[in-house]
């Protein structure tokens, strides 16, 4: 009786452990770069206070509706540029009060963020940046610039940013602005 | 109307028989038909599976055709090898990593049973990269050439020109054709390997007695039926950017012509000059508009749709074009239905249309925002050069080489951008005085549904739904026709200053 209590204990021990293996090796990334879906997800809205900042120039819509504005925040250090990218993209889709608008439709989350070694930065946004858009080719581009510039404009690293939407390559966000390839920083949308 | 299964694989190349979906085929009711892979051996069909409106093909499949190794990895991960190269497929994301680079799907891989399907698209973006022959895949034919075949895409039009008739027959890219006689027909004979044609390439041409129809003969040689009022005919080519153009002038009996011009439909009273005229080829305009179905686009506070008002304005702009301009106008959609992006250009590409545009109304998180404004097509740096650089050398099958040209469908729009900007212009110089235009009225921006176009193409905002007045403004019919009227004076003014080649 003894004995199979040992035996049986033992094969548990083993399918828990191998359990915990096969979950362990099912959540590493299999690219190379890929997004560190945890730490975005626990990316505080605002910023910690303690600890180390930077000053990031941050897009919101200007006053006359068709251009964005930069505005200058503290934003948390992070150690790695993708790390740095998060913390700008998170305090980016943050929700802000008037008389700032954000560009970002409400209750967007960043869900991820990596760059490749060419510089070309993928932004992971949960699935409210399409499902909630306004709609509008000035909107969507809007949204999709604040992004852009919020990186290329604050980090010499990315050349380009490409807007995912759920884990997902997406056309568009609203039908307007194609998003299949990543876009290089434009301040024509910027007054 | 294509589906037919291939029973044995031809080995000649004359074989290769290609019947296009016209586009008429509902998309909603036949499944999609298989992809055609077109090589030197011939034709052999590949089943494409509909997965949530997106195109995929079973791996195993691609597999046989094109000698691939497929293994499972333990972790979830699909590998795809070919001749040492591998592209790396990882479900639930819509990304391939190929030799190392990652390349964007427009889906991730599914699974279905212990098959594998991927996106159409990953032939293009992925496999294409790692195979050693070129792989060419034609989407809106649904066609997959491999290797160096040469399959101009031919668009077959007729014009009445009073009692005689002009066929044009555009093959792109460029593939010289002989057009020979006998007692019933004209037959027209291309230098190339296979045509990627509608089929019937041109039905009820509309000309009773003189011309019944045009009709593929077999892979390369199309026929023109003749009826009893033909008399001769006068062939030309001539080369126009990548197209090569062959025009031909069909004479009517003369007897017919004295007797038939009472049956003739008169041509509209206050025709502007220009029209009718040999040299003229500016004859369509599609117009696009925006959005349909449950994508209702920008509300309104009172809940007017951007779908609505687009529609209503693209019906009046069809109606006053056709009936004072004698032009042919196609909308891409002309009831509330959703319509993809990729639709809209095709519906304008495959018509041979000479100017293209999309209607839209905006919405800013400023409801004080107001104004129309007009967008041309934005590319990158990268974008642009690749299309420009265009030319290829493949070697041909008697040795040697020749240069073709390759100008991807997602960059087609790069080499209209001038005429786009120019058209933009008129457009904006025949508003000005007449509604509200937006602080900044023509932009450049990177529009998903002008990047395709083949043809001048610009993306109208009429004014913002999210401005309450605005929005009132926009549903009046003094502000629609005023719309029309200016689109109308533009469109006459970009004929006019166009080059006897048109558009293209």
């Amino acid at each position: 009786m003894g004995r199979r209590v040992a035996i049986g204990g033992t094969i548990a021990v083993v399918i828990v452990f191998a359990a915990a293996v096969f979950f362990v090796k099912r959540g590493l990334p299999t690219f190379g770069r890929q997004p560190a879906s945890k730490a975005a997800a626990a990316a505080p809205a605002v910023p910690a206070p303690p600890g180390r900042k930077i000053k990031a120039r941050l897009f919101y819509v200007a006053d006359e509706g068709t251009r964005l504005t930069s505005v200058e925040r503290d934003v948390a250090y992070g150690d790695s540029p993708d790390d740095q990218a998060r913390e700008i993209i998170a305090a980016q889709v943050a929700p802000v009060v008037e008389p700032l608008i954000s560009a970002i439709p409400p209750g967007t989350t960043l869900r991820a963020v990596f760059i490749t070694k060419s510089g070309d930065a993928y932004v992971d946004l949960s699935r409210e940046a399409r499902a909630a858009h306004p709609g509008g080719t000035v909107n969507e581009l809007l949204t999709v610039y604040t992004i852009v510039n919020a990186l290329t404009v604050n980090l010499p690293a990315v050349s380009r940013v490409q807007v995912l939407v759920d884990g997902k390559a997406v056309e568009t966000l609203s039908g307007h602005v194609d998003l299949r390839r990543p876009l290089a920083k434009n301040l024509a949308w910027v007054q | 109307m294509n589906a037919r299964p291939i029973s044995s694989f031809p080995v000649a190349s004359t074989a290769a028989f290609l019947i296009v979906l016209a586009a008429a085929l509902s998309s909603q009711t036949a499944p999609p038909p298989a992809l055609s892979l077109l090589s030197k051996d011939g034709r052999r069909a590949l089943p494409i599976a509909l997965v949530a409106d997106q195109e995929f093909v079973a791996l195993d499949d691609l597999a046989a055709a094109f000698q691939l190794t497929v293994r499972e990895e333990s972790l979830g991960a699909v590998t795809v090898s070919y001749k040492g190269k591998t592209i790396v497929l990882t479900p639930d994301q819509a990304l391939a990593s190929v030799a190392g680079r990652l390349v964007s799907l427009p889906a991730p891989p599914a699974r279905n049973g212990r098959r594998w399907l991927v996106p159409v698209e990953f032939i293009s973006r992925a496999l294409s990269l790692i195979y050693d022959t070129r792989l060419d895949l034609r989407k809106p034919s649904r066609l997959l050439i491999i290797g160096d075949l040469r399959v101009p895409r031919i668009a077959v039009r007729y014009d009445p020109l009073g009692a005689s008739g002009r066929l044009t027959i555009d093959a792109t890219p460029r593939a010289n054709a002989a057009v020979t006689q006998d007692a019933e027909h004209l037959t027209i004979k291309f230098e190339a390997d296979a045509l990627d044609a509608a089929n019937p390439p041109l039905s009820a041409p509309g000309s009773p007695g003189l011309i019944l129809g045009v009709r593929l003969v077999d892979a390369t040689t199309m026929a023109v039926d003749l009826g009893p009022r033909f008399a001769g005919f006068k062939a030309a080519s001539q080369p126009v950017d990548t197209t090569m153009r062959l025009v031909i002038d069909v004479v009517a009996t003369q007897t017919d012509t004295t007797t038939v011009p009472t049956q003739q439909a008169p041509p509209p009273a206050d025709l502007p000059p220009s029209f009718g005229q040999p040299a003229s080829t500016f004859r369509t305009i599609a117009i696009d508009p925006g959005h349909g179905g449950d994508d209702e686009g920008v509300k309104s506070a009172d809940e007017a749709k951007e779908k609505d008002l687009t529609l209503a304005i693209a019906r009046r702009i069809k109606s006053v074009i056709e009936a004072r301009l004698g032009l042919r106008v196609l909308l891409t959609r002309d009831d509330d239905r959703s319509v993809p992006v990729d639709e809209r250009a095709s519906v304008a590409n495959n018509n041979k249309a000479d100017l293209f545009i999309s209607l839209h109304a905006n919405g800013s998180m400023r409801p004080a925002t107001s104004g129309l404004s007009i967008y041309v097509a934005a590319f990158d740096k990268e974008a642009a050069q690749a299309s420009a650089g265009g030319g290829e050398r493949v070697p041909t099958f008697g040795g040697g080489s020749r240069e073709i040209e390759l100008v991807p469908w997602d960059l087609a729009q790069t080499r209209h951008l001038d005429q786009s900007a120019a058209f933009a212009e008129l457009l904006e110089q025949a508003l000005h005085d007449r509604v509200p235009l937006a602080p900044h009225a023509v932009d450049r921006a990177p529009l998903r549904v002008l990047e395709s176009a083949n043809m001048p193409a610009v993306l109208v905002e009429l004014g913002y739904l999210t401005n309450p007045e605005q929005a009132k403004l926009l549903a009046t019919d003094v502000f629609q026709n005023t719309i029309v009227q200016a689109l109308f004076d533009a469109i006459v003014k970009f004929r006019d200053a166009l080059p006897s080649g048109g558009t293209r």
